[in-house]
Parts: structure tokens; C-alpha cells; sequence
């Protein structure tokens, strides 16, 4: 009947009026001085305890550096592709003066919003592409993965480890050829073999990778994903495993020998001061070791004291600028010579590095 | 005395009106309700949902960018679930129709003439959507496989071969092995009218108006009817059911297909990660909102289109999970679904004695 349904109705917009009425109270009071603006795009969440949780724990330093005078906020599960475009330009039109994106997908549409909005600070996380206001960052993480794979090239015994891989883009080829070229430079027998999982963020796919792979007789997982769920899958079989993006040993426990992690907070902090006194310019910021924005984590008790001395001596050499990784001779893994005795890879080499090197299973494809 | 459902004998026209309002209304207390768990402000939340989507001349290009093709998969839904037909494979329809634009615009575009491209890619495109809806269609017109399952598995062949040629054979081979093709010369993309909003939109607002026509003007459109209502006594009539079935579910895998050029060619200019964002099954809320309505549905997509992108306020302004945008989109279906129920049955008062009667007969 008629009746029936407006009665409902009227219970409904009754129920919607009071729901909401309760809670109408206005929003906390103006800030005086309007506070610096720092919006973060993050690809996955903070809590995948990995990538966007190292980028938070930076935007939460940046809070704790400048108080009341910035304003940070994130947007979390941003898809890279056309979406993403929206979501920057939103930020730039809501007045934010800042803008970092963290994820390498985000690069083409941030270079279209940066192009309409000059006067705000576009900063890319990985990429290629800059501006006059828009910067890209990036750490080389690589120096710290070939100091990991020395830790798994003397720990495994099945001479197989596992590596499950986000996309065959130069960044994670990077990481997979230091972390070789490091497991083998003390044990030549070692085989890393990679799974593309076509994805960053995704618990079950990174989780699916590493159990195919300890099922291929890999008996060390390490990663380059963003969550920490390849590890604990490798714990679940009484496997060990190395870390990446975050200390994964505090959140999966001591079989994660150690990890290569990411410090932004000093780049961050940084960044946003040249931001509010007017001395930030574009550039293409690309540090490691010696420059703390890449780090090795604390060793977790399995590892012996000789191991830890082999890491330590390499990473002086590292540090003090001596030597450093993509240094021939190097072949890829089809036997081809790629690095001549002696010679460097030059940064555009690296940042366009196509081809694995010998010892890996897989291919960029 | 108490309440009991019988079924009406017309589909109530205050119903089909009144059930999607009052759904959505419901829908917003009862996102309203879980906002407060989270401790958030609804009205304030609402306000800044409705300032993200509507309030600037941006947030509208941004509201119809996602309108345009929720409003096609729309129609292109509707079309079918008119017919019973309970095609879920819009998602499917749309991205092979997107894949295949992306052939036309990569490939073709060398000794096509220039002018001749858009059409041929939106030819292109709404014949594979066509086609991708057409499988279920044969399926089940000529050996009664049920299509609901059929065309949601044919969404994941569709976009995982999507997945394949821009990871595989179709990559940018400047693109440092990211994934995704080139981009498309210009005289492939889609001209935009402000914003990125593109003429995808005329597209969609022309298709509306004439699904709405054939559907309720011309003979084959009464046909269509007899069939969405008994498909028997549109035999009994001599009309060919499997024949007027197959030929709408190709037609709405077209108008599907279509949505899938539109973003290819208006908005991501080469074929990519997300192509499409789930516009696909969103559509199915879309069709269900407007009653199957075609000239309704383009406004309903408008509101669904301004729930995605004022969704972002939820975590901007409130600074809460990204998952609650999703959470509420879903709750509008459920107050929906549970609305239609209003539409057919009517509520009727039984006295205490029948009660009775038939609680005994129960036993």
C-alpha cells in the first residue's frame, strides 16, 4: 500500500536526519598561517608494511620536522595508469603545493598535470621524465641488493633462490642483477630464479610467486613487491628469506637474514624545506649508500659473524666510492660478455638496463 | 493483523520511481552510519563528496569522464536484461572493444586515411564488443548454456589477452619495459570537449536516445518487450525469439564495445593498465537504478560517475581508507535490490483470523 511506503520513507529520511544531525558539529578552527601542502600517491596502502609503508613513515617525518607550518596528506590504492591523472590534478586544484608521487606508473600523468600547474612542486618517485617543476627521485637500492644477495649466496643450500618481480622495467631488473651479481660473487652455483607477477601490490599474487618458487626448490625468497607476504609465505615452509622496501625481520620475524630498505625521510624533509623557502629546483635525484637514502637492515642472529664481515668490507668499498657493483666483466644469462673487465656501467645504462645477467632464470619479457 | 506480500498485478509506476530514490537515500544513511564508526562528520563527508564531484568546472569534466562509459555499459546492459539476457560481460565487451581500436590505431593508422581512422576504430571496436557478446548469445540461444556465467568468464579471457599484447607483443619498445603500447598518432584520439571529458559523451547521449526509440517506437523494440516478458507468448505471436535475442545481445555488446573506444581513444590514447576500472559491473547498478530506463540512464551514470570521483573526498578531506569509496558504492545495491521487491509485490494487511488459519495450515 501507499501508506506502507511512506512511512518507510519518512522513517528513512527521519533516520538520515537525526544520523546525521548528531554529528554536525563544524570542524575543528582555522589554522592562522596557511600551513605548506604535501600530498603523497601512494599504489598500495601504508599498511602493506613494505613500499608505502617506507614512503609514509618519510611523510610522517616531514610532520614531525615542520609542525603546524605543513599539511601532509595521502591518497592510497591510486591505480597507475589514466586514473591516477585526476587524482594529482585534484590535489594541485585543492591548492597543495606539493605533490609526490611514488610509484613509476604515475610518471606520464604527473608530467601532464605538472605542465598545467607551474607554480606547484611535482615530485616523481623512480621515473625518467622531469620539468621545470617537476623533479624525479629515486634511491640506488641495488648497491644494498648486492649486499643482501652476498648474504643469501652463503646461506642457501639448494643453491636456488627465489625472486618474485613486480614488471621487467629497468628499476627491478636492477635490483635482480645486483642481488645476483652479489650471490654469486661468493658462490657461483647460485641460480635466482624470477616470477613476474605484473603487479606491485598484491598479497595474494606476491604470495602465490614465492610459493611456486619455493616449490621449485628455492630455499631463500627475496622480492620486489610490496608486501612482506612472500617472506612470510617462506617462513611458513621453514625457509629463509630476504627482505625488501621496509625491516622486515620486525614484521615477519629472524628467517629474514636482512633487507634492503629505504630511508626518504631526509630526502623528504629536505625537499619540502626548499619547497617553503622558495630554493627547490628540478632535478633528477639518484643517491645510495653513502647518502643513507638506501640502507642494508640490521642482521637477524642467523647470521654468522663471517658473512656479516664479507657484507661490511664490501659495503666500505661501496660507501668510500672505490668500486661499485655494475662493474665488469659481465655477461647476461645467455652467455653474451655485456661488460668488458673493469669498465662501469654508466647511469644511462643502468637506468635502461634491459638484460639479466648470468645466473638468473627468467627473462625481461 | 499483519503484513503480507502479493504480487502485483502491474509494475507499479510510483514504485519505479520512489525505489531508486529512497534506495539511494538509504544508501547514503547507511554509509552515514558506518562514517560515524570510522568517526567521520556524513554531512561534512557528503558535502565534500558532492564539492569533489559537482563543485568546480574540473570535478564535472572529471564526474562525466566517468559517466561516458558507465552510461554506455548502461545502456548496453539494460538492453540485454531487458530480454532476461543477464549479460555481466560489459567489462569483457569493453575491453576486447578497447583492444581492438588499439589494433585499428597502432597498425592501420599508417595507410588509413586520417579522417577515416575514429570510424573505422569505433567500427572495429563496437564489432569485437559485438562479437565478445555474440559467444554467450549463440551459446545460449542454440544449446541453452546459461549466459551469466558465461559472460563473466569471458570478461577475465578478455582482459588478460588485453593483458598479454600490451605486456607481450604490443609493448612500447621505448617504454622501458613498462607495460603498455605507444601512444596513438593523434588522428586516433578522441577530440575532448573540456577537460578530459570527450565527444564520447555526444556518443552516449545519442545512443540513449535512440535505444529509447527503437525500444519504444518501432516494431522490432514491442518485440523485444514480448520477449522480455514471455518469450512464449512471443512464439505463440511468431516471433522469433532466438533470432530478436541474439540480434539485441549483439547490439548491447556494441554499445559496450563502444565504451571501450571511447576510453581508449579519449582518455589513455594507447592501451594500458586501467583501461577500464570495473565500469563494466558498475553498469549493472547503472541499469537497475534507471529501471532499465535508457533515457535515465545517462543521469544515472552522471550520479554514479560523481560517487567515484567525490569517493576521492572520503580520503582527501577525511583523510579514511580509500576501501569506504568502494564500501558505499555497494551499498547502494543492496537497498536497491531489496526495493524492487516493492516494485512487483505490493504490502497488503491480512486479518488476525487468516493469520491463523494459514499458521495452522502451515504445521
Amino acid at each position: 500500500m501507499k501508506k506502507t511506503l511512506s512511512v518507510f520513507c519518512v522513517l528513512i529520511v527521519a533516520l538520515a536526519t537525526f544520523g546525521c544531525a548528531k554529528k554536525a558539529e563544524p570542524v575543528a578552527a582555522p589554522v592562522a598561517v596557511e600551513p605548506y601542502k604535501v600530498a603523497f600517491i601512494y599504489i598500495g596502502v601504508p599498511g602493506d608494511l613494505g613500499w608505502t609503508h617506507e614512503h609514509d613513515v618519510g611523510r610522517l617525518q616531514i610532520e614531525a620536522a615542520f609542525g603546524d607550518k605543513v599539511k601532509t596528506a595521502y591518497m592510497e590504492n591510486v591505480p597507475e595508469g589514466p586514473d591516477a591523472t585526476r587524482v594529482i590534478r585534484q590535489y594541485a586544484q585543492d591548492g597543495y603545493d606539493m605533490i609526490i608521487a611514488t610509484s613509476f606508473g604515475y610518471m606520464d600523468p604527473m608530467v601532464e598535470v605538472a605542465a598545467e600547474f607551474p607554480k606547484v612542486k611535482f615530485i616523481h618517485c623512480s621515473g625518467y621524465k622531469t620539468s621545470d617543476n617537476m623533479s624525479t627521485y629515486f634511491g640506488r637500492i641495488y648497491q644494498a641488493r648486492y649486499l643482501a644477495g652476498i648474504v643469501a649466496g652463503k646461506m642457501t643450500k639448494t643453491n636456488i633462490i627465489g625472486y618474485p618481480g613486480a614488471f621487467p622495467i629497468p628499476e627491478v631488473v636492477r635490483g635482480i642483477n645486483a642481488f645476483t651479481l652479489g650471490a654469486r660473487s661468493v658462490n657461483p652455483k647460485v641460480q635466482v630464479r624470477v616470477v613476474w607477477t605484473n603487479t606491485w601490490y598484491d598479497p595474494v599474487k606476491e604470495r602465490e610467486a614465492a610459493v611456486a618458487l619455493l616449490d621449485a626448490g628455492a630455499d631463500i625468497i627475496t622480492q620486489h613487491q610490496d608486501t612482506v607476504e612472500p617472506q612470510k609465505a617462506a617462513q611458513e615452509r621453514g625457509m629463509l628469506s630476504i627482505g625488501y622496501d621496509s625491516d622486515m625481520r620486525k614484521f615477519v620475524g629472524d628467517t629474514v637474514l636482512t633487507s634492503p630498505v629505504w630511508n626518504w625521510g631526509p630526502y623528504y624533509v629536505d625537499t619540502v624545506r626548499k619547497g617553503m623557502d622558495g630554493t627547490w629546483k628540478s632535478e633528477q635525484y639518484w643517491e645510495g649508500l653513502s647518502a643513507d637514502v638506501v640502507r642494508l637492515a640490521d642482521f637477524s642472529p642467523l647470521v654468522p659473524q663471517d658473512v656479516r664481515d664479507q657484507v661490511s668490507v664490501v659495503k666500505q668499498k661501496i660507501v668510500g666510492g672505490t668500486w661499485d657493483v655494475f662493474t665488469g666483466p659481465i655477461k647476461d644469462n645467455t652467455g653474451k660478455l655485456r661488460v668488458n673487465e673493469g669498465a662501469k656501467m654508466s647511469d644511462g645504462e643502468l637506468l635502461s638496463l634491459d638484460w639479466l645477467v648470468e645466473g638468473v632464470v627468467g627473462k625481461v619479457q | 493483523m499483519t503484513l503480507a506480500f502479493e504480487k502485483r498485478k502491474t509494475v507499479s509506476r510510483t514504485a519505479i520511481v520512489v525505489v531508486p530514490v529512497v534506495s539511494f537515500v538509504a544508501s547514503l544513511v547507511l554509509t552515514g552510519a558506518l562514517l560515524m564508526i570510522f568517526g567521520a562528520n556524513p554531512l561534512a563527508t557528503y558535502a565534500a563528496m558532492f564539492k569533489g564531484a559537482f563543485g568546480s568546472g574540473r570535478a564535472l569534466t572529471e564526474t562525466l569522464v566517468k559517466a561516458i562509459p558507465l552510461s554506455l555499459t548502461g545502456l548496453g546492459v539494460a538492453l540485454a536484461f531487458r530480454l532476461k539476457f543477464w549479460n555481466i560481460g560489459a567489462e569483457g565487451q569493453l575491453t576486447l572493444a578497447g583492444v581492438a581500436a588499439t589494433g585499428v590505431a597502432l597498425f592501420w593508422s599508417p595507410w588509413l586515411p586520417a579522417p577515416l581512422l575514429l570510424p573505422v576504430m569505433v567500427l572495429v571496436g563496437c564489432a569485437a564488443g559485438a562479437a565478445w557478446a555474440g559467444v554467450p548469445a549463440l551459446l545460449k540461444t542454440r544449446l541453452n548454456v546459461d549466459e551469466t556465467l558465461v559472460t563473466l568468464m569471458l570478461n577475465y579471457v578478455a582482459i588478460l589477452f588485453s593483458e598479454f599484447l600490451y605486456y607481450g607483443p604490443w609493448r612500447d619498445p621505448k617504454g622501458f619495459g613498462f607495460p603498455g603500447t605507444r601512444m596513438f598518432p593523434k588522428e586516433a584520439w578522441f577530440p575532448r570537449i573540456a577537460g578530459r571529458a570527450h565527444v564520447g559523451l555526444y556518443l552516449a547521449l545519442v545512443a540513449a536516445a535512440v535505444l529509447w526509440f527503437v525500444l519504444n517506437r518501432t516494431r522490432w523494440g514491442f518485440e523485444l518487450k514480448v520477449i522480455g516478458n514471455s518469450p512464449k507468448a512471443a512464439r505463440y505471436q511468431g516471433i522469433s525469439v532466438e533470432r530478436n535475442i541474439l540480434l539485441a545481445v549483439l547490439l548491447s555488446g556494441a554499445i559496450c564495445g563502444l565504451a571501450g573506444v571511447g576510453e581508449v581513444a579519449g582518455i589513455s590514447r594507447r592501451l594500458q593498465q586501467g583501461l577500464s576500472l570495473g565500469y563494466g559491473f558498475t553498469a549493472i547498478i547503472v541499469a537497475w537504478m534507471a529501471q532499465l530506463n535508457p533515457l535515465a540512464i545517462p543521469f544515472v551514470a552522471v550520479l554514479m560517475g560523481g560517487l567515484l570521483v567525490g569517493g576521492d573526498q572520503v580520503q582527501m578531506v577525511m583523510g579514511l581508507p580509500s576501501s569506504i569509496g568502494l564500501l558505499m558504492q555497494g551499498m547502494i545495491l543492496f537497498p536497491m535490490l531489496a526495493g524492487s521487491l516493492f516494485t512487483e509485490y505490493r504490502i497488503k494487511r491480512v486479518g488476525g483470523q487468516a493469520v491463523r488459519e494459514s499458521e495452522t495450515g502451515a504445521v
